[in-house]
């Protein structure tokens, strides 16, 4: 017997155990995915849950409701993987030998390597919405502010889902003004990055929103510090930045256990080729998503693109013949600007973001780069999207990036 | 310009093009322009990091693949290069821009 061991079951981990065990013969192999919580989030939910919009059972399912059958679903954290053996050892001691690897283990928040960011003010006056309970203890902190500085920041890059920090202010912007509150209210935005976002003209069009909504961008701030007795935030060049309420996007880092392995790079995301996605260090591991270091968006959008690439490639491994299937990158994202519009960016390794239609060219129905009401209902599509992904059913969405009635 | 630099070629924000075209000489050339008039022992290692780990990907380290790599804590880089130090170290050991993220 033949094992194909998933570690995480998450966005990635959870369709790629379902292909697997529809194509592999249930004789020869056996389809396992592991993973420490048994509850699924649906993570571009939190962005809403600050706000009221959306409650806990639009973001929380058990993941055992997506497991297909056919797979062993085991609940346990991953604590060692020894790549040279083959083998696996879980928390509660069990141990895996695996045939083929596949690392979904995401990434997540590590408020602690901040100097400060943990210390008084966590929870209190300074909150993260990149986990359930984050953005569920924010929620009341946002409903009982009544002016003030309300700073956001981004302590490092890259983080997942780069505009959810902007999405976020932009949802902020339009609450505050409908609480009629929003002249007493100083947004901030802090960024190491020097505009709004990466990519120059997605960062012009963001950063002309940004302007008209009267944010203020802090660029080249490199979090060092935070004092919560004084209230304040600190730049490695020390420049200080008062706050009454802050909502900050802790360092992000792929799991410990990928360093330790020797398969991680500096923040444990797996080193892959971008294009195949297999492990550059073993021939029999394979990243996705969040987890691998490809220089691509982190979302689930993207998993989505790049997860028929690598099951082909890597059932053309198992037969022992060339691997032909490459990843360009291709990455989706609906921006929420606030007032029920949204904004959409798509965008590859080659080409950054350009005005046009999409999916079909010319035609549409969504805006890219535009800011529309009809984009701000394919973000809350998005959910329902994700969910029948989740469940295996699968949606025509084109996955590979195309240039065509685009205006460069 | 000096003559150490005539023949080197910079693009618009001021990185060197081509980074075989750099020397030791030229790095503390371009280190008195970016307002570091001494190269201390501490400034080498991590220069010298830099290129050896930017030759070899073809892109400018990262601020934490230098803290990570060199055990020099992110505090101490911003002592020894103020303000940004990967744009500033990119710059002094004749590599390219460190890529933003996406
Ligand atoms: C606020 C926010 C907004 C977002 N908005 C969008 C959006 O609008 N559009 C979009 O496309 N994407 C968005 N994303 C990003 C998207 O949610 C992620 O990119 C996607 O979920 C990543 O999937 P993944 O499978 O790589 O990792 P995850 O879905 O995070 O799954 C990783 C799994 O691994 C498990 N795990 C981790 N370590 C271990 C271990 N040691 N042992 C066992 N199990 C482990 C975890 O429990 C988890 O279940 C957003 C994310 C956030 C936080």
């Amino acid at each position: 017997m033949k094992t194909f061991l998933v570690l995480g079951a998450g966005t990635a981990g959870i369709m790629m155990a379902r292909k697997m065990s529809r194509v592999l013969d249930a004789k020869q192999w056996k389809v396992i995915v592991v993973d420490k919580n048994e509850q699924h989030f649906y993570q571009p939910g939190f962005l809403f849950i600050p706000f009221g919009y959306y409650k806990k059972d639009d973001v929380v399912k058990p993941i055992r409701s997506f497991v297909a059958k056919g797979v062993e679903y085991v609940v346990a954290e991953v604590e060692q993987l020894e790549p040279a053996e083959n083998r696996v050892t879980l928390a509660n001691g069990r141990v895996i030998n695996y045939d083929y690897l596949v690392v979904a283990t995401g990434t997540d928040i590590h408020p602690e390597e901040t100097e400060g960011l943990k210390d008084g003010g966590w929870r209190q006056n300074i909150f993260d919405f990149y986990t359930y309970e984050g953005a569920a203890a924010l929620a009341p902190a946002i409903s009982n502010f009544n002016g003030g500085r309300f700073v956001v920041n981004v302590v490092e890059n890259p983080i997942k889902c780069p505009v959810a920090p902007l999405e976020f202010i932009f949802l902020a912007d339009a609450y505050f003004t409908r609480k009629g509150i929003r002249d007493k209210v100083d947004i901030i935005f802090a960024t190491p990055l020097p505009g709004a976002f990466t990519k120059p003209v997605a960062s012009a069009t963001l950063g002309k929103i940004l302007e008209r909504k009267h944010i203020h961008v802090e660029a080249e701030f490199n979090a060092g510090m935070v004092d919560s007795s004084r209230n304040v935030l600190a730049s490695y060049d020390e420049r200080e930045i008062p706050y009454d309420l802050m909502v900050s996007i802790p360092l992000n880092k792929g799991a410990s256990f990928l360093g330790a392995a020797g398969i991680g790079d500096e923040l444990n995301y797996v080193r892959v080729d971008k294009e195949t996605l297999q492990s550059t260090d073993y021939e029999n591991i394979w990243a996705l998503g969040d987890a691998a270091n490809i220089p691509a968006s982190k979302a689930g959008a993207v998993i989505h693109f790049q997860m028929e690439k690598a099951f082909k490639n890597i059932l053309q491994h198992m037969a022992g013949q060339p691997m032909t299937h490459h990843f360009d990158g291709h990455a989706l994202c609906y921006i929420e600007t606030g007032f029920e519009k949204a904004t959409l960016i798509d965008f590859d390794y080659t080409h950054e973001p350009l005005r046009g239609k999409y999916p079909v060219p010319v035609v549409g129905p969504f805006d890219l780069l535009g800011e529309t009401t009809i984009n701000h209902w394919g973000k809350l599509a998005f959910r329902y999207i994700y969910y029948l992904m989740m469940h295996g059913i699968e949606v025509p969405l084109p996955s590979d990036f195309s240039m065509a009635g685009k205006k460069p | 310009m000096s003559d150490l630099v005539k023949d080197v070629a910079f693009n618009a924000e001021g990185y060197m093009i081509d980074a075989k075209q750099w020397s030791r000489e030229i790095a503390e050339f371009l280190a008195k322009l970016e307002g570091i008039e001494v190269l201390t022992p501490d400034h080498w290692k991590i220069i010298d990091f830099c290129r050896t780990t930017g030759l070899a990907s073809g892109k400018a380290p990262t601020l934490r693949q230098i803290t990570v790599g060199t055990g020099i804590s992110t505090k101490d880089l911003f002592a020894l290069f103020p303000k940004g130090p990967a744009k500033k170290v990119a710059k002094i050991a004749g590599l390219g821009k460190p890529e933003g993220c996406v």
